[in-house]
């Protein structure tokens, strides 16, 4: 910690920015060149996040009770108990991911914005898509945390087991994409009238491609398919992250730009 | 836009109308009654029309959006804009002529076939398009946020047709597009079609490029007014 705000030069002189941070000893191990620099400046945008969650961990425990108030929700919507549970439990799990999803992406651009920290970071002598890779895969790893409660809940409640190497594999990928139309979009999202109402009006269309493969894939995996029914699902799901991901960072100084 | 123009866009009004009749004689008409479907058939060469034009003007927003970006010129903005407004207005020609068509040939309103599927996946990320720029005050602003989601909200449609088409080969194929053999009439009808409907779209485009430069122009009128 302690980096964030970071060094006031951004002197490509190597000398010179090392004499200005030799009081953090985490960042003087590595000589700042051009590409370990920019990932240290993702690495303290990630932490920045990290930090504050754990201080208030106002998000984090609000989307995990609201996925699993989501799963419970489903229970009683679907009817569960006569229905084989392998027809239902991929829809319900990536449904619940998405709406915790939308919660905390709502959460994580809001508090940038209301206490002008989106401001702050503009000013930070990093790119712009460093930016946008911090706050995106700040995103993922509380995505990540949520599921890593959600994922066993379904699977007691609905008592199917669904913990196999391969799912993992899917959420990771799906959260990725996820992430990265979600973090640009809830940028978009903040800057309108409407706010949280925009950023699922603008999200869902887009994510429709990742749904339908993220949740093909994980009943693949759960009933035991062929891999080659499953592969082609995850060639989906990884093409979507990353024409995505090129796509996103392209665009994204243009959504914060004053 | 000044007076030669909007010259040119009154003459492609009149140009619109007469070929909008000559579309609805012919279609209605001219065109020989097909005989599988019957009647109901008539419908697709305003359903096919639209359906193009929509792309185009999707199309259109998207370089609009790009252009935008890179030239920072209002004018690709407001042609951006004006082109989504026509192509939502119609995707809801094709959403509502499709599904007429479809009860009849089909048996339902509404398949989750890739085309269908994707054309209102499309349609409602453009919605979501007109929403964005309906709540973001500043203009500069509003350019770029606009053309950002203009550009994510196109290259997601392609994507969306192969995931779709992946996700209902699993299920049996209940029909198979719109393979119809077409006699030489037909053709023509549809011909007439495209050209009334891409004359609409053009017209429509002047129309609302020429009221937004007018707004601008109020808005600066106002600004040498409070100062």
């Amino acid at each position: 910690m302690g980096t964030f705000g970071g060094p006031t030069t951004s002197s490509p002189e190597q000398k010179a920015s090392r004499l200005s941070r030799s009081a953090e000893p985490t960042r003087t191990r590595s000589a700042p060149g051009g590409m370990s620099r920019y990932f240290q400046d993702v690495g303290a945008i990630i932490w920045k996040d990290v930090i504050s969650e754990l201080r208030t961990k106002e998000m984090l425990s609000s989307m995990v009770v609201f996925a699993v108030l989501v799963i419970l929700i489903f229970n009683f919507a679907l009817e569960v108990s006569g229905v084989a549970p392998d027809l239902i439990v991929p829809g319900v799990l990536w449904v619940a991911i998405t709406f915790a999803g939308i919660l905390g992406l709502n959460r994580s651009m809001a508090s940038e914005k209301d206490k002008g920290c989106l401001e702050g970071l503009m000013l930070c002598p990093v790119d712009r898509s460093a930016i946008f890779l911090g706050k995106m895969l700040g995103n993922v790893i509380f995505m990540l945390i949520v599921e890593v409660v959600v994922v066993p809940v379904l699977s007691v409640l609905f008592n199917l087991p669904i913990l196999m190497p391969w799912l993992i594999l899917i959420v990771v990928l799906g959260t990725f994409g996820f992430a990265t139309v979600g973090t640009l979009l809830s940028t978009v999202a903040v800057n309108t009238r409407t706010r949280e109402v925009m950023l699922p009006v603008l999200l869902f269309p887009i994510i429709v491609p990742l749904i339908i493969a993220s949740v093909k894939a994980t009943r693949a995996i759960i009933i035991g398919q062929a891999w080659a029914d499953i592969l082609p699902w995850l060639q989906l799901l990884g093409a979507f992250d990353v024409i995505f991901l090129v796509v996103c960072l392209l665009v994204f100084q243009f959504v914060i730009q004053e | 836009m000044g007076e030669g123009s909007f010259r040119i866009s009154r003459v492609l009004g009149w140009a619109t109308l007469v070929f909008m009749v000559a579309g609805l004689y012919a279609a209605f008409i001219y065109a020989p009654r097909e005989v599988t479907m019957g009647d109901v058939q008539r419908i697709f060469y305003f359903h096919l029309a639209a359906a193009w034009l929509m792309m185009l003007a999707f199309g259109v927003v998207f370089a609009g959006s790009i252009l935008y970006l890179v030239k920072k010129d209002r004018k690709w903005d407001i042609i951006a804009a004006a082109s989504a407004e026509i192509a939502v207005v119609f995707s809801f020609v094709v959403m509502t002529t499709g599904p007429i068509w479809a009860k009849s040939a089909w048996g339902a309103w509404w398949t989750w076939d890739p085309r269908l599927t994707s054309t209102l996946v499309l349609w409602i990320v453009f919605i979501g398009y007109l929403m964005l720029r309906g709540s973001i005050t500043d203009r500069s602003r509003r350019a770029s946020i606009s053309s950002v989601y203009g550009i994510v909200g196109f290259v997601d449609v392609p994507i969306v047709f192969m995931s779709i088409r992946w996700w209902r080969t699993i299920h049996p194929q209940l029909f198979n597009g719109l393979d119809m053999q077409m006699a030489p009439p037909m053709i023509l009808t549809l011909m007439v079609c495209l050209v009334a409907f891409s004359l609409l779209y053009v017209f429509f485009l002047l129309q609302r490029i020429r009221l937004e430069t007018m707004r601008d122009e109020v808005e600066l009128l106002k600004q040498d007014i409070s100062y």
